[in-house]
């Protein structure tokens, strides 16, 4: 008998309230094994919180978030080993050198062969000339690259990525797009990437949701949105769910 | 499917209070001002209070004062003040570096990170008084080592407190945010005229009596005068400091615990940092 594989991600009538306000409203949606999923959405669309609520570090107030097949709220321990992130809500130690706090990383992780893994990461990710500089030293980029090391210090089966290449310089973020595609080809790995740059979603992403006011106000392939709207790029249609008045699906 | 790198431990893992341990070392290593930090204060404090003990014996002539009573009431005091400062601040050094959302999203337990911060409050312990009791020695004749299974005893008793108060700490900041990190610094001061560091507990309003026999400290202080003036080791106050401080320590970690779901449910954990 063949075990079906969990998806990566499942999330069931997901809601999050501060007090009476609501940011995030009983949305749900599924990540596949080695898919990439874009999460599109204005500020305050409720993208970052719901990352959150993924990655255990905010409280659902409703709903359920299962990754692969574990119940994030009652034994989020049993899979954080196969997930990691990287986010601009968090930085790394900065009087701790590159390496240091990869090793220190490489250790929460259980990381077997540290000293290799470190090495190959520096090599992939071309960190070899700061990779003794103190972390908060280094330009944007090369912060960039050593938080995107970190999140692959464990090779993780699920990336989740809220905004991996702001502030970034055009040359720079490229970059660091075409390591996210070797990783997923080489790896098999599950990303959900969350971004405003809609030529960056339409790149590396199989499929977007669109959030607005703390709902799914549309989703699909970025080619079908594309043709579902008459448009002729991702940002186009984004504009045109970002101007369009909150549906009564989108508020309820 | 390949092999995976890593190793995934299920329950409690050494090896991940290792790492955070190493991340502080690395901290300290790097910074010779938070080294400094750690020894100037209560060097300071010891000089001043050594002085003021040699004043007060020569002028009282009072045994209790030669006894070396002020001078190791502070070398307790700083083991109490120390301990919770040593653990609340390598917990602020995580919020500081915006760090606590990567550690807490990593396969790092919250008992884990306990332990690690207890570890280090001994660390930072053993740095900044190490010195300062080897000096009150050489300078003012207080040896506290020679007291013996008391200095053990009194030691244990106030980290334990110093501990659950950190924890508290800690989670007030987790919950508010960098709003209640002042609590760090000034949160053990209310304990210094109520667990009578320097005088009797007799000497405060007979009402206050009795808050200030519901703090374990109280007894360590009382503990260390009746060891210097009586020569009398009182096991009796030990046992009841230790038990009120399995009370507050427990407590203290339940109080963590529920300020740590606070904060996930408030959403703050995402927003820490300078």
């Amino acid at each position: 008998m063949i075990e079906k594989t969990p998806p990566a991600i499942e999330i069931d009538r997901l809601e999050k309230r501060y007090g009476g306000v609501p940011a995030v409203r009983g949305i749900s949606f599924s990540l596949a094994p080695g898919e990439v999923l874009g999460l599109l959405g204005g500020n305050g669309a409720g993208k970052t919180t719901t990352i959150g609520m993924i990655m255990g570090l905010v409280l659902p107030s409703a709903g359920r978030v299962k990754v692969f097949g574990v119940d994030m709220a009652k034994d989020r321990y049993a899979v954080l080993h196969r997930m990691n992130f990287e986010s601009p809500y968090v930085d790394m130690p900065h009087r701790l050198t590159v390496r240091q706090n990869l090793e220190v990383f490489g250790r929460l992780y259980g990381i077997r062969a540290i000293k290799n893994r470190i090495a190959d990461l520096a090599r992939e990710l071309h960190l070899g000339d700061f990779l003794d500089r103190e972390a908060g030293a280094l330009s944007a980029g090369q912060k960039t690259r050593v938080a995107l090391a970190k999140s692959l210090i464990n090779e993780p089966d699920l990336l989740l990525l809220d905004e991996p290449t702001a502030s970034l310089d055009p040359d720079t973020a490229d970059w660091v797009r075409t390591r996210l595609e070797t990783y997923r080809r080489e790896r098999g790995a599950s990303i959900l990437l969350a971004s405003h740059n809609m030529a960056e979603v339409e790149r590396l992403c199989d499929r977007v949701i669109i959030m607005k006011a703390g709902a799914i106000a549309d989703e699909g392939t970025p080619d079908s949105l594309i043709v579902k709207y008459g448009r002729h790029s991702l940002e186009e249609v984004f504009l045109d769910v970002a101007r369009a008045p909150v549906t009564q699906g989108a508020a309820a | 499917m390949s092999t995976p790198i890593y190793h995934h431990d299920a329950g409690f893992s050494f090896t991940r209070v290792g790492a955070l341990i190493l991340r502080y070392t690395y901290l300290l290593r790097s910074s010779w001002p938070r080294l400094l930090e750690l020894v100037y204060w209560p060097t300071v404090q010891m000089l001043t209070w050594g002085f003021i003990q040699v004043y007060v014996a020569g002028a009282s002539g009072r045994a209790a004062f030669a006894a070396g009573t002020l001078i190791g009431a502070m070398l307790l005091w700083d083991v109490l003040f120390r301990s919770q400062l040593g653990f609340s601040v390598s917990f602020l050094e995580e919020i500081w570096a915006r760090n606590i959302g990567n550690l807490l999203m990593s396969p790092m337990r919250p008992s884990e990170f306990i332990v690690a911060l207890i570890i280090m409050s001994l660390v930072r312990l053993a740095i900044g008084l190490g010195p300062v009791a080897v000096m009150a020695t050489m300078f003012f004749g207080f040896n506290y080592f020679a007291l013996g299974i008391s200095a053990a005893l009194f030691f244990a008793n106030l980290v334990l407190t110093g501990w659950a108060v950190g924890l508290v700490v800690s989670g007030l900041v987790m919950r508010h945010g960098l709003g209640a990190e002042s609590l760090a610094w000034t949160v053990m001061f209310v304990l210094l005229p109520l667990t009578s560091v320097y005088y009797p507990v007799t000497v405060l309003p007979t009402w206050l009596q009795p808050i200030a026999w519901c703090l374990p400290p109280t007894y360590v202080f009382e503990g260390l005068r009746a060891l210097l003036i009586d020569h009398n080791l009182r096991l009796d106050l030990m046992a009841e400091a230790f038990a009120l401080n399995v009370g507050f320590f427990a407590l203290a970690i339940f109080a963590f615990r529920i300020l740590l779901e606070k904060a996930r449910e408030a959403g703050s954990l995402m927003q820490m940092g300078e």
